[in-house]
């Protein structure tokens, strides 16, 4: 479970990235998601018991369906409070593509699951990517570039991120 | 001026003209960044001194780290191939799009991939080629080349860019501001990456115990590149091997930080590839599943050697291949500032590492274009994540151009001049490698030398045979030298049996030459606060040598000063320096000099001169023997005394005197000693300084009394003001 201290931490490190933070419990789940879609919308499915995406959420969508979706909602494995980043895995069902083809990206996270700083989370890291020889995405805020000649925000990946925090998880 | 000095000249004209304010704007972005971002961590140093370790025990263990990388790439069910140069690389990667019948690559930003012209050679074999990094975009259909190593574009300014994509696309509403010009590169990209048989990425770290690539990027383009395509082909040279996944973590907080000035940068890949994530089928639009592909997803590693190997042992080289390629020594480098990695740079890599890279992998022809743009400032040394140091680099690269490309002309110089240089350097640099007897004669000749250098015929022909700029006015040679000077006072007045410390001051050749005041105002500090001070004829340090990269004559000159210091410190004595970059001889150079022994004790006894003034009034000297007041003054610090941090002492002794500091805020003031004399780099010199210039001419600020630490700074301030620069010392020294 996180600390206070880290939870604290970690909503001012997304305060900073201008990433949107709303809290919810399992029985509020999909009303609050809802709230923070906006349609049309691709997921990949959660691995938390208990919660699934609601059906205005697409599973498996077509190369298509994924272009033209606005919101694209995938599970965040874990978050590093100290830099507001999203740890994102890369799973047969294609969160990696969900996360990164739309404008807008909703990680689900659950409380429990946000560490302090970059030497725990590699620590962890280390088992669930390294030794599990698995793929993941640490993000920190939207996609951006400076090539234009200012920050641009969604330079090719998510304009906007929301973070929905699923308390009691 | 010689042809090539003319061109030279020319050429840094322009770039300063067209590229310059770009290339300034951004990268001041970076290191304010960098600065703001590195202070927010606390173990910033710690986190240096572990990624050195890390890379520093990788490369030493690099041909079994590749051994353990295949093994492991091998069993997640990916092809390594390990290409011994461009060509082999090349052909490898023909290969894979060949058999697979691939006709489109989507390729995001690698500077690997520039290194072997990747893009040049599979449009040759009818590819085509689609750079998806916003930069590398724009530099694509520029059709130019990378002038930063992180921000290849750096040189080009929105306007710049809105006309390229207009007169490229002709689209029907040209997009203007920087939104919407990412907007439109993000639909043109899009449908290419959708289109796409291969996605290429380089890779910032590989790790041999797992098969994991890190890359870092803020964009989201190698996202897509490496997931919807079901080909993914990652270039990347040997040296980016970790031996295991946890080394990965101090370079996630570094790279970031030291290279943009971001914390993290928006998007930081773990790929272990083949990837789980489903290859997406766009050619069959309206299947569920992402298009339904059944296709294995397959993965190639080419490890690219191309010189590396032999970097690896060569001793100076070696450390090159630490970098981790963040471009903080471009950033933070004065001349980079100002012409950017079209002027400095060669066939690929650009900024002060480049030097390494570029002898390494291109070889020296390719280091010789701009290897003479580091002026051994060092202001990138403190920047760089791994500690390289790179200055050394340089003038080691300097040092084999010089012997590789011998101009004839050393008859002329041979019998005039001392150093232990056979052949090699040009006239120009052996002048200016020779400045200390260049000085001792001038001195020994005045008045007469003077006059001489101050006539129009006598510097024509100065220009003409040695290149030194006609219009930077000569340094006043003075009769009376310091140690002269000493002597003729009757020595130390205060005597070693009343002082608590006893020291020598060192006279390197501008102090006992030419600014003597400097000197004088330095024995009546010390003598002050109660120092025994002596004044001996030593040696001169090694430094003019060394950053003309006359190796030989450095190493020389660095046994000279420490036999005769070497007895005065063995007996406890410390040593003042006024001359900074002779104390970073001392502090730092000298280490590829001495024995280790040697180094540390005249590392260990030597004192920056404010900085021992520093200590002297921290253990209970009167301050009142000094000079104090409120005077408000603006004050310069030398590069090289800042990147040894001693910047700080001679503000608090200033702030502690009663005055009012206002310390610059530039990296360097365009000097660099001989630097801003020679004719081809005078107008850059010049353009570098008047950022100084305009910081201390700030209105409210003009009353300033200006300070400066260093000769190179003192000279170039002194020409481009009307306000004649003191050095601090001169500020606080009693009547």
């Amino acid at each position: 479970m996180a600390t206070t201290h880290t939870q604290g931490a970690f909503e001012r490190s997304l305060a900073a990235l201008d990433v949107g933070l709303s809290r919810t419990d399992p029985p509020g789940f999909e009303a609050t998601l809802s709230e923070l879609v906006s349609e049309p919308a691709v997921g990949a499915r959660l691995p938390f018991e208990g919660l699934g995406l609601p059906e205005t959420v697409t599973l498996d969508p077509s190369p298509r369906e994924l272009e033209e979706a606005v919101t694209g909602v995938t599970a965040a494995s874990f978050a590093v409070a100290e830099y507001g980043s999203l740890v994102l895995p890369a799973t047969e069902d294609g969160s990696e593509q969900v996360s990164v083809f739309c404008d807008h990206h909703v990680a689900v996270l659950a409380e429990s699951d946000i560490v302090r700083d970059i030497p725990t989370a590699f620590s962890r890291l280390s088992e669930e990517v390294g030794e599990a020889r698995a793929s993941a995405i640490v993000a920190t805020g939207p996609s951006a570039t400076a090539d234009m000649g200012e920050l641009v925000r969604g330079a090719h990946g998510p304009k906007t991120v929301d973070v929905l925090l699923v308390e009691g998880l | 001026m010689s042809a090539d000095r003319a061109e030279t000249a020319a050429r840094l004209r322009e770039l300063l003209e067209t590229e310059g304010d770009s290339v300034q704007a951004n990268t001041a972005v970076f290191n304010r960044g960098r600065y703001d971002s590195v202070a927010e961590l606390d173990d910033y140093e710690e986190l240096k001194d572990r990624a050195r370790e890390i890379k520093e025990d990788a490369i030493e263990r690099l041909p079994e780290l590749i051994d353990e990388l295949t093994e492991s790439v091998e069993e997640n069910g990916g092809h390594v191939y390990l290409a011994s140069d461009a060509a082999d690389a090349n052909r490898y990667i023909e290969e894979v799009f060949a058999e697979r019948g691939a006709e489109t690559l989507v390729k995001s930003k690698s500077m690997t991939s520039e290194e072997i012209e990747v893009n040049e050679h599979l449009e040759r074999a009818g590819i085509e080629v689609t750079e998806t990094d916003l930069a590398e975009f724009v530099l694509q259909i520029a059709e130019e080349d990378p002038s930063h190593i992180v921000a290849p574009a750096i040189h080009k300014s929105r306007d710049e860019i809105a006309r390229l994509i207009e007169e490229v696309f002709e689209p029907d509403d040209p997009p203007e501001t920087a939104e919407e010009l990412t907007m439109f590169a993000r639909e043109y990209l899009l449908e290419k990456v959708t289109g796409a048989d291969v996605g290429m990425t380089g890779a910032n770290f590989l790790v041999a115990e797992s098969g994991t690539m890190m890359l870092v990027t803020s964009e989201g383009n190698a996202r897509k590149s490496a997931v919807a395509p079901d080909t993914h082909v990652a270039l990347a040279g040997v040296e980016k091997i970790v031996p295991r996944f946890e080394d990965l973590a101090p370079f996630v907080e570094l790279i970031g930080r030291s290279g943009t000035g971001q914390d993290l940068t928006s998007y930081v890949s773990l790929l272990t590839p083949p990837v789980e994530s489903p290859p997406i089928d766009f050619e069959s639009p309206d299947v569920p599943g992402f298009g339904g592909s059944d296709a294995e997803r397959e993965f190639h590693l080419v490890l690219l050697d191309n010189g590396r190997m032999a970097m690896r042992e060569d001793t100076h080289l070696c450390e090159t291949l630490y970098c981790i390629r963040c471009a903080a020594c471009s950033n933070t480098c004065a001349n980079f500032q100002h012409v950017g990695g079209h002027a400095f740079g060669g066939e690929t890599y650009s900024g002060g590492i480049a030097t390494g890279w570029e002898a390494g992998v291109h070889g020296l022809d390719s280091a010789a274009e701009f290897n003479d743009l580091c002026t051994g400032c060092s202001r990138c040394v403190p920047a760089c994540p791994v500690k390289i140091d790179i200055p050394w680099i340089n003038e080691v690269v300097r040092d084999r151009i010089n012997h590789g490309r011998g101009e004839g002309f050393d008859f002329l110089v041979d019998g005039l001049v001392p150093d232990a240089e056979e052949g090699g350097p040009d006239l120009q640099k052996r002048l200016f490698g020779n400045y200390g007897t260049l000085a001792r004669l001038g001195s020994a000749s005045a008045p007469v030398s003077n006059w001489i250098g101050s006539l129009p015929p006598a510097r024509i022909a100065m220009e003409r045979l040695f290149g030194i700029d006609r219009r930077r006015p000569l340094p006043t040679f003075r009769r009376e030298t310091l140690v002269d000077w000493f002597e003729g006072r009757g020595g130390p007045r205060v005597d070693a049996v009343d002082a608590d410390r006893e020291a020598v001051l060192y006279a390197d050749a501008y102090t006992n030459y030419v600014a003597v005041d400097r000197g004088k105002a330095a024995v009546r500090t010390l003598e002050a606060l109660g120092v025994h001070v002596r004044v001996p004829e030593v040696p001169e340090s090694g430094r003019a040598p060394l950053s003309q990269g006359m190796l030989a004559t450095a190493d020389e000159a660095a046994s000279a000063v420490y036999g005769a210091l070497a007895e005065h410190v063995d007996s406890g004595g410390d040593i003042v320096v006024i001359e900074p970059s002779d104390l970073a001889m001392f502090r730092a150079d000298y280490e590829h000099f001495l024995p280790e022994r040697s180094f540390e004790r005249l590392d260990e006894n030597s004192y920056e001169v404010l900085e021992y003034v520093f200590g002297l009034l921290e253990n209970g000297a009167n301050e009142e023997a000094l000079r104090t007041g409120d005077d408000r003054v603006a004050y310069h610090s030398h590069c090289q005394q800042r990147s040894l941090n001693l910047e700080g002492y001679t503000e608090a002794v200033l702030s502690r005197l009663g005055y009012d500091v206002l310390t610059s805020e530039v990296e360097c003031c365009g000097m660099a000693g001989s630097f801003g004399y020679k004719s081809q780099y005078y107008d850059l010199a010049l353009d570098i300084g008047y950022d100084l210039v305009e910081q201390f001419e700030q209105p409210g600020e003009r009353d300033r009394i200006v300070l400066t630490s260093g000769t190179s700074c003192t000279d170039q301030l002194d020409d481009l003001m009307t306000r004649e620069p003191i050095h601090p010392v001169e500020l606080i020294a009693p009547e």
